[in-house]
């Protein structure tokens, strides 16, 4: 008979050996990219697959020259940085607004905000491809970051106003009793308090960005085409360039992935618009 | 100079009153405390007088200068949140120097003046923390220090030691009686604690249901309360209710009958009073006497007794079911459940009409 | 004490002191409104030009291919859409996908978050690897997966299958829509598990004891404490997902084309065809109408049950 003890010990090697299996499962793919994209062409396409080899780099040094990486890694970063700018610019005054000067109709704002979002994309896309392409804005980094601006804004108003809320009205009262103006009293009181949140929320709207692939495979062709569409690229048929299109991706989603580790439980907040914390 | 004047101020909120048109008082260097149960408006009276709140009609004036229209921040006041508000990401130093920095007064004067305060606060080794890094009573002096740095003509505390614990409580409110003697300035402080209204106040504010229910010294509220509202919320324990019957109106005083049929005279005006109108007569803990039982007619039997050390406070139920606190001797032993008599002292008793008004007492010429 | 050196003496804006709290009052509303409004404005503008321009076109005939032939006819894009051959198809598609997902991200979300909610050994590096999916690009999830795991070929199952015997499955050829559904699971599960995974943290740990004092063993904890607190989440996680599932694009536009025929066509991409491909504005906008009122169906019955709770507990 195990005592009571020992039966605890084995449930939680054995609930930990079955987490960290499907952890490895799930992650498995990920790592499988990982793993082709320093093998070669002829490697990565043998059968069976082969989990040991001799890597090389090749991949990496080419990426580049085959795949003029840098020319999308730039368009992806220009509109990722740009929208998340523009989008910060319009939601922090928002978010203040309404986190702190609450009317009857903020709720109802907030919630139409959120249901902008429900729109579905297919509902826009030919009206918003021909004003598009009647102003020239086609294939161009603005366009792609009007686009992620509008469509993160809801997100952006929604999780900067939970985090606003949170701070006590008190220490905006006493900026305002101690003479601060309503702009001294953002810039002052409010951002330096919010450090978290907003950081949160600009980690959020960056790796929303970056990996959009409705807009920017519809609205762009090459000089604007971001990383989604580069790799959407390796779709066509012609050519099976697996370990290529592997490096390709490792290096289009090493940022994000990276990103994504360090803010995961802040972004909870963000994704969920502030109903799990 | 600084006198405060509030004129028949009234506020909505939501088509709710909060404040039914109050008028008041403050005088220069007054300690003025507003008290009462939580919802009664006080907290919304402070922020009217800060500004935080827009006045939805009347007039407030300091120093016959109308301020109702003017912006929080240049009303010459400071005020101390409950919460301490403290700007959580600035130094001590920071949190008190800011509106100094944001009126853009000359580096040298700010330093002087956030030295002085940290002086008066005892806060100097503390200067370059955090909030963060502070203990609640520590925090509590950088709130009232960010208030002094500005030298406001008033200063105003929001229920400003609720959140510390019963010892620092008592500290701080020593510390805040010393502060008022030391800067010589005018307070106003908002608290639901009448032991801190009656200890810090020169005068006390009593309000209710946003109206002023009454303002005097402490000991004028404790011994003159106005009505019955007054008398049951100043003192603790506090004042016992009966439910009485006029039975004669009579020149030295009312004579009434309790419900237990038990009667005393009370030495107290009552021409407007009707033979068998219902009054209620009030009793402070400390005018009431245990007796044995076949002693008096006014019979009770002992509930509960709390040992306190010097004294001993006993919570008795008359036969309808009415209890009253006794205040007894300190070695006071009884057991629970005991038939016991009850002995007045009709000198110290208030009487209040069927309208809950304290009936004038007759003064009688010593 | 000197009460004459007021900073507020000092400050340049003194004289500005006699602004009464009516003109302060509108003051700040103004300042309010005009912090609001911008978002406000640009997100109306965002839904209502567009929208108005899809409606104008679905009542129109035109095509970029045939310029200047636009004229009024009435229903007939909704009717040409509607009885095309994909639609059927691609409706039912897309049912399917939303669907399964869902499903499967919430019971496998549950699961997992439950089981990564006990100590254990690595646990950080757990969560770190269960999340990880939802960070990937959907290109990158779809090429890797139909290159890289699914080629009947060279693929990692072709290679499971055949090691226990097993003919491996041509999954795009036999099972395109399950294939897709397997990837699209695969970016949102994480999503899910990230979420209950928070969410589980909250869960009050004393309501956990008292319920095994009081004799409750693991399933009936499951049913009557976890699932009850985790109702919230989930119904964040479904409305979410659907918001998104409904637009799945992507991992279509780069495996299958929408095809073999119709079989992975959703709505989405069937708009998408109408329109870039075969540039038919009009039924393409017809389209759209019919995509935004499903998607308001969907969103309508989302908030009714999410979205009061969504901004109440704050």
């Amino acid at each position: 008979m195990l005592t009571l003890k020992q039966t605890r010990q084995l449930r939680t090697f054995l609930l930990g050996s079955l987490a960290w299996i499907v952890a490895l499962l799930v992650f498995f793919p990920i790592f499988w990219m990982l793993l082709t994209s320093f093998k070669t062409e002829l490697d990565a396409f043998s059968s069976p697959p082969q989990l040991f080899f001799t890597p090389t780099f090749e991949n990496y040094i080419q990426v580049d020259s085959r795949s003029n990486y840098f020319h999308y890694a730039m368009n992806s970063v220009v509109v990722s940085f740009g929208a998340t700018f523009l989008g910060m610019l319009l939601a922090i005054p928002a978010a203040y607004s309404m986190a702190f000067f609450e009317t009857k109709r903020t709720k109802g704002t907030l919630l139409w905000m959120l249901s902008t979002k429900m729109l579905p994309p297919v509902g826009v896309l030919v009206p918003i491809y021909l004003i598009f392409k009647d102003v020239g804005l086609l294939d161009t980094r603005t366009g792609l970051i009007l686009i992620y601006t509008l469509i993160n804004l809801p997100i952006m108003v929604w999780m900067l106003y939970t985090y606003f809320k949170e701070i006590p009205k008190d220490i905006l009262e006493a900026a305002r009793l101690d003479g601060a103006t309503p702009m001294q009293e953002i810039l002052r009181v409010l951002l330096p308090i919010s450090k978290g949140g907003i950081a949160s929320t600009l980690l959020l709207s960056l790796i929303l960005c970056w990996n959009e692939a409705f807009w920017s495979l519809n609205l762009t062709a090459s000089s604007a085409a971001p990383l989604t569409a580069l790799v959407a690229s390796y779709s066509s048929p012609e050519g099976l360039f697996w370990a290529k299109l592997s490096a390709v991706s490792t290096l289009a989603c090493a940022p994000i992935l990276i990103f994504g580790w360090f803010s995961q439980k802040q972004l909870v907040r963000g994704l969920s618009f502030g109903a799990v914390k | 100079m600084s006198d405060l004047t509030i004129k028949n101020l009234k506020k909505v909120f939501e088509g709710l009153e909060i404040i039914k048109g109050i008028d008041l008082d403050i005088r220069d260097h007054e300690f003025v405390v507003f008290v009462g149960p939580s919802g009664c408006g006080k907290s919304t009276l402070l922020r009217l007088i800060a500004g935080l709140e827009e006045v939805t009609s009347g007039h407030i004036y300091l120093d016959d200068k109308e301020i109702t229209d003017i912006a929080p921040a240049k009303r010459d006041l400071a005020m101390v949140f409950q919460t301490y508000a403290l700007y959580p990401h600035m130094t001590v130093r920071k949190n008190m120097s800011f509106a100094l920095d944001l009126a853009g007064i000359d580096k040298k004067e700010v330093e002087a003046k956030v030295n002085e305060a940290a002086r008066i606060l005892e806060l100097e080794p503390l200067l370059e923390r955090k909030p963060k890094a502070l203990s609640g009573g520590q925090r509590q002096r950088v709130a009232i220090g960010r208030a002094i740095v500005r030298h406001p003509k008033i200063f105003l505390f929001d229920e400003p030691l609720s959140n510390l614990d019963a010892a620092l409580r008592v500290q701080m409110r020593l510390e805040l009686a010393r502060l008022h003697q030391e800067l010589n300035a005018t307070m106003i402080y908002v608290t639901h604690d009448q032991v801190e209204a009656m200890t810090l106040a020169d005068k006390v504010v009593v309000l209710n249901a946003g109206r002023v229910e009454q303002v005097g010294s402490p000991l004028t509220l404790y011994h003159h309360p106005v009505n019955r509202f007054v008398a049951g919320f100043i003192g603790t324990p506090k004042m016992g209710f009966l439910k009485a019957k006029v039975e004669s109106v009579n020149a030295g005083g009312v004579l009434v009958s309790l419900s237990c049929g038990h009667q005393v005279e009370i030495a107290v005006k009552g021409e407007h009073l009707q033979r068998g109108s219902r009054v209620t007569l009030g009793v402070r803990p400390e005018h009431l006497r245990i007796t044995a039982a076949s002693d008096s007619t006014f019979k009770a039997k002992l509930t509960v007794s709390e040992h306190l050390g010097a004294d001993t406070f006993c919570y008795v139920e008359t036969a309808d079911q009415e209890v009253l606190t006794v205040r007894a001797a300190g070695h006071f032993q009884m057991k629970f459940g005991s038939d016991i008599g009850l002995e007045l002292d009709v000198q110290q008793c208030h009487l209040f009409d069927d309208q809950d008004r304290t009936l004038a007492r007759i003064t009688t010429p010593l | 004490m000197n009460t004459s050196s007021l900073p507020v003496e000092h400050s340049a804006q003194a004289e500005e002191s006699s602004q009464s709290v009516q003109s302060q009052r509108r003051r700040k509303s103004k300042i309010s409104l005009a912090m609001v409004s911008p978002s406000v404005v640009v997100l109306l503008a965002w839904m209502i030009i567009p929208l108005s321009m899809t409606i104008y076109f679905s009542f129109i005939r035109y095509n970029l291919l045939y310029p200047g032939d636009e004229g009024f006819v009435g229903l007939e894009n909704y009717y040409y859409f509607m009885t095309d051959a994909g639609f059927t198809a691609g409706l039912t598609n897309t049912l399917w996908l939303v669907g399964s997902v869902l499903l499967i991200s919430v019971v496998l979300g549950v699961l997992i978050a439950i089981l990564v909610d006990n100590m254990f050994w690595g646990r950080g590096i757990v969560r770190v690897l269960l999340i990880s999916p939802f960070f990937i690009m959907p290109t990158v999830s779809a090429l890797v997966w139909k290159n890289l795991l699914l080629n009947p070929v060279s693929g990692v199952f072709a290679a499971i299958w055949n090691f226990f015997g097993a003919t491996p499955i041509d999954w795009f050829t036999h099972y395109p829509l399950g294939a897709i559904i397997m990837i699209v699971s695969w970016q949102w599960v994480p999503f899910a598990v990230l979420m209950l995974m928070t969410a589980m943290q909250s869960l009050d740990q004393e309501q956990k004891d008292a319920a095994r004092l009081d004799g409750a063993g693991p399933i009936a904890i499951f049913w009557h404490i976890t699932l009850p607190h985790l109702m919230r989440p989930i119904a964040v996680v479904v409305m979410i997902e659907t918001i998104f599932l409904l637009a799945i694009f992507a991992e279509i536009f780069t495996t299958t084309g929408g095809g073999p025929g119709y079989e992975t066509t959703n709505l989405a991409f069937l708009i998408y065809t109408q329109a870039l491909l075969e540039f038919d504005v009009g039924v393409a906008s017809a389209g759209g109408l019919i995509a935004v009122v499903i998607a308001n169906i969907a969103a309508f019955m989302l908030i009714r049950i999410v979205g009061k709770s969504l901004t109440e507990k704050h």
